[in-house]
């Protein structure tokens, strides 16, 4: 399943074949991975996948099992977390409630014994950039969610670390706020040119966000890759299923290069013959308006989303109806219970062993 | 809203009826000891005379000073040894039920059996009964309350700002000093504040483990003995005193702890 | 995680210690005397015998016995009474304002109990405050002699145990979801059968750690009695205190502490079930 580790060159952070066993529970289970300078890495997964394992042991609050972790080549796994130059985002902000904006954020760099003037400097500069100049004096509790998110921030990357790990940092923001947040994110990522290593398990910020993404379960690492990657070329079915909407069709591929599921028969050449499962998303699934070659169906369902019209349209190849996503100015005066024929391009299609 | 005034008015009355039927003896105890005459037949005008007869009772005088002395003591050995306790028991990753029983037992454990337990043990051990004996009593329950006290603030503690001066370069060490210290404060001088005051009011343990003589009489020994030779108004200028110590440290330490009532 | 790599036993050690050696140890000790005989000049003689135990059958103590226990259940159903009204008066006070009401409540608990004591010797003795009030009143005949009776001992103690009843039942009350009343009175049921029904059902945990409170301490209590009942009016509390103190019979006075014990980790046992069973069925009903 995992991809080969693919070594790159110019990695910041290698992670090799990391593991951790909680008593009998094997948290992370031998991941691998390389994550490049300057770039926007998540993790992403289900809660209970390991994600959070896994960063805590980047940060050095959980000590692996075994593997090993490199930073610039560097093997810091036994380090303490206070000797790591890496700095964790916490998702509850952690922010010391017994301390001004301006103390949090000076913390860090007074634990570093810079002189007075420089930590001043570096943490004006840093709330300059935060967009937090005028909260110093404000104790954590005077602050409301989205600046207690950017004191947070602006704490762990005043240190100016190698690599910053965040927590699931816009899980406590409201939709409107966490939308725009995830933009002025990469946008800091940019401009401040620090690694970031994000957990989510929130699969459109990931993509919305993420130079690259990987994407675990039961500890175990499913698929790496650019999020159009991994959207448009799920390797496991799972990837597919939880990235974006996917329409399963259970069905085999016999030895004549087919396959076929009940109502439907389509040429796949070059797959291996045996049950197997068709993967579809709802884009690429077309209304057939000519010929009455196309699957026959009837709708459903039907959501309107603005740009797009979603229909759920029952197959007979299938328990659960297909999703279909169709332009919504164009695919106008559908009808519930309406019979429909669908076509499906053989090249956009998926193919899992059942 | 507006429907409830009618139940408002009644928990008004409510709270007027207990508030008065808690605070009017103690009050009536006020008034006297600045009553010129001191007894309750007849008001004579106002007097600071009680409390300076106090002044002059060697007695009294000695006896708030052993008070003082058990008081001090005991708050500071149970300050320390509750603080450690309640945080390790918040950090145990098992609750035990043994455990829990045998920090709640002091706290509910009917104080004259308690005291002649005590009383049994030290002079089975041939300790001789003092002062010390009166401290060593009173940490017992002074400890099982710093403790509560102390837990109900970890409870709400974030244990994740602890992880976070970690993670921004201080040791363990830092780290207890600089954040999980000032932040558990206010918990653990309130707990020590209610001690003091539990120490100082505290009579039948002490009664029990002070051994015989004057020499170790704590406070509320010697207005024990007042009140069994009957009403005085000196006791109740001392009764004043003392009620009025507990409750500004009660009032410190609620203030202290404010934060958790939130 | 330096927290969590603390040695958590290691921290409590201390505390532990010092509650096994001074509070387990004496409360074992004088178990064991209670099996053995007393000496003929006070002291302990250790041959095995149960008959401390009989002698709490005996009639003028069996008597002590049932009087402290008739005490003790006025005590806390008359607390539980006055307790409940005021503790829901504070709970449907202003957000704003409730801490300070509960502090001002509990406040007395927490100061001197032998002056809270003594403050009804003031009230209530012939040449009391009450006399002297009813005599301003108009009123000629006799003093009341109020003290030194039983309506005196149970007036002292329902007094001074009154604020940790309100305590326990307000945290009952504050923790209610109001939804659960709004979702009762929508249903139709009016304000007194959502009481009965929804209310006082919920809060019985903090009623029950109340009133066993209340009950324990005022069962065992000493100071009251010996203040308020004079010489006269004995209970537990006084009977263990005149075996150590005055009859000099130890091993009889160990025994009847352990009674109280005893009836002590019965009924914080029998409430500790009947919480969890509470919590257990609100649990069964959120799912």
């Amino acid at each position: 399943m995992t991809d080969a580790p693919t070594t790159i060159e110019d990695a910041i952070l290698r992670i090799e074949t990391l593991s951790k066993d909680f008593g009998p529970v094997r948290a992370v289970d031998g991941v691998s991975l390389d994550i490049r300078r300057n770039e926007f890495f998540a993790l992403l997964g289900p809660s209970g996948c390991g994600k959070s394992t896994l960063l805590r042991m980047l940060a050095g609050f959980e000590m692996p099992s075994s593997g090993r972790i490199l930073l610039e080549g560097k093997d810091i796994s036994s380090l303490k977390p206070e000797r790591r130059p890496l700095n964790l985002m916490f998702q509850s902000y952690a922010l010391f409630p017994h301390m001004s904006v301006v103390r949090n954020i000076a913390y860090g760099l007074e634990m570093e014994r810079l002189p007075r003037a420089e930590v001043r400097a570096r943490v004006d500069e840093i709330m300059a950039v935060t967009d937090l100049t005028g909260f110093a004096d404000r104790k954590p509790e005077q602050l409301s969610g989205g600046q207690k998110q950017r004191v947070a921030l602006a704490r762990a990357l005043v240190k100016r670390p190698k690599v910053l790990l965040l927590d699931e940092p816009l899980g406590a923001l409201d939709k409107k706020l966490r939308e725009r947040m995830q933009l002025e994110l990469k946008r800091l990522q940019h401009d401040v040119g620090i690694t970031f290593i994000i957990v989510t398990h929130d699969q459109e910020e990931a993509l919305v966000m993420a130079d690259r993404m990987a994407i675990l379960k039961d500890g175990q690492l499913l698929q790496c890759g650019s999020p159009e990657d991994v959207y448009e070329s799920p390797t496991d079915r799972f990837v597919a299923n939880f990235i974006g909407v996917m329409n399963f069709i259970e069905g085999g591929i016999g030895a004549d290069g087919h396959f076929t599921a009940e109502g439907m028969r389509l040429p796949v050449p070059g797959i291996a013959a045996g049950p197997t499962a068709l993967a579809i998303r709802p884009e690429d699934v077309a209304i057939d308006h000519g010929g009455g070659h196309g699957i026959a169906g009837r709708i459903t369902d039907m959501a309107y989303h603005g740009l797009d019209r979603v229909l759920h349209v029952a197959i007979d190849a299938c328990e659960t109806p297909l999703q279909v996503r169709v332009p919504a100015r164009i695919e106008a005066g559908h009808a519930i219970g309406e019979p429909i024929r669908l076509s499906i391009a053989p090249d956009r299609c998926k193919f899992f062993p059942a | 809203m507006m429907g409830f005034t009618r139940q408002n008015a009644g928990g008004r009355a409510t709270l007027i009826v207990v508030f008065g039927f808690l605070y009017l003896p103690i009050a009536v105890l006020v008034g006297l000891s600045f009553n010129e005459a001191g007894l309750p037949t007849v008001w004579s005008g106002f007097s600071t005379k009680w409390y300076g007869a106090l002044l002059g009772n060697a007695n009294i005088l000695g006896a708030a000073w052993n008070t003082l002395i058990v008081a001090i003591f005991a708050t500071v050995i149970s300050t320390v040894l509750g603080t450690l306790l309640a945080i390790g028991i918040e950090t145990r990753r098992r609750a035990s039920n043994g455990l829990e029983a045998l920090v709640f037992a002091p706290m509910v454990i009917p104080d004259i059996v308690l005291a002649v337990a005590l009383l049994s043990f030290f002079s089975r051990l041939d300790v001789t009964l003092g002062l010390h004996t009166i401290i060593i009593s009173h940490v017992i329950f002074d400890l099982a309350f710093v403790c509560s006290i102390v837990r109900a603030r970890l409870k709400h503690f974030d244990y994740s700002i602890v992880e976070a001066s970690r993670d921004l370069g201080a040791s363990p060490w830092t780290t207890f000093w600089r954040i999980t210290f000032p932040v558990l404060m206010p918990a653990i001088v309130a707990g020590a504040l209610l001690a003091f005051t539990l120490s100082i009011d505290e009579f039948i343990i002490a009664f029990f483990t002070s051994g015989a003589g004057r020499s170790s009489i704590t406070l509320p020994m010697q207005i024990y003995s007042m009140i069994r030779f009957g009403i005085t108004p000196e006791i109740n200028a001392l009764a004043t005193i003392v009620m009025s110590v507990s409750a500004a440290a009660l009032l410190l330490s609620q203030w202290l702890n404010k934060d958790q009532l939130r | 995680m330096s927290f969590q790599a603390t040695r958590p036993n290691l921290l409590a050690a201390p505390a532990i210690a010092w509650l096994l050696a001074f509070m387990v140890a004496p409360c074992l000790l004088i178990l064991g005397y209670a099996f053995f005989e007393r000496g003929t000049w006070g002291g302990v003689v250790y041959t095995f015998t149960l008959e401390n135990f009989e002698r709490v059958f005996d009639p003028l103590y069996a008597r002590i016995f049932l009087n402290s226990a008739r005490i003790a259940a006025t005590v806390t159903l008359l607390a539980i009474l006055i307790a409940y009204p005021a503790a829901y008066a504070i709970s449907r006070a202003p957000k704003s304002r409730q801490p300070l009401l509960l502090f001002f409540a509990v406040l007395p608990f927490w100061s001197n109990y032998l002056i809270r004591t003594y403050a009804w010797i003031v009230l209530l003795n012939r040449e009391g405050l009450i006399n002297n009030v009813l005599r301003w009143g108009g009123y000629e005949g006799e003093p009341l002699s109020m003290l030194y009776s039983e309506g005196a001992v149970i007036t002292g103690l329902v007094y001074n145990y009154l604020p940790f009843v309100i305590l326990a039942i307000y945290s009952s009350l504050s923790r209610l979801d109001m939804s659960l009343i709004e979702a009762s009175r929508d249903l139709g049921a009016g304000p007194i059968r959502t009481f009965l029904r929804v209310t006082l059902p919920l809060t019985l945990p903090g009623v029950a750690a109340g009133g066993v409170f209340v009950f324990v301490l005022s069962i065992g209590n000493f100071v009251t009695p010996a203040l308020l009942g004079g010489g006269r009016f004995q209970m537990i509390g006084n009977l263990v205190y005149d075996q150590f103190l005055t009859a000099n019979d130890w091993p009889f006075g160990a025994a009847l502490g352990m009674i109280l014990i005893a009836i002590m980790i019965v009924l914080l046992t029998l409430q500790a079930r009947a919480t969890n069973r509470a919590a257990g069925t609100v649990r069964e009903a959120e799912r």
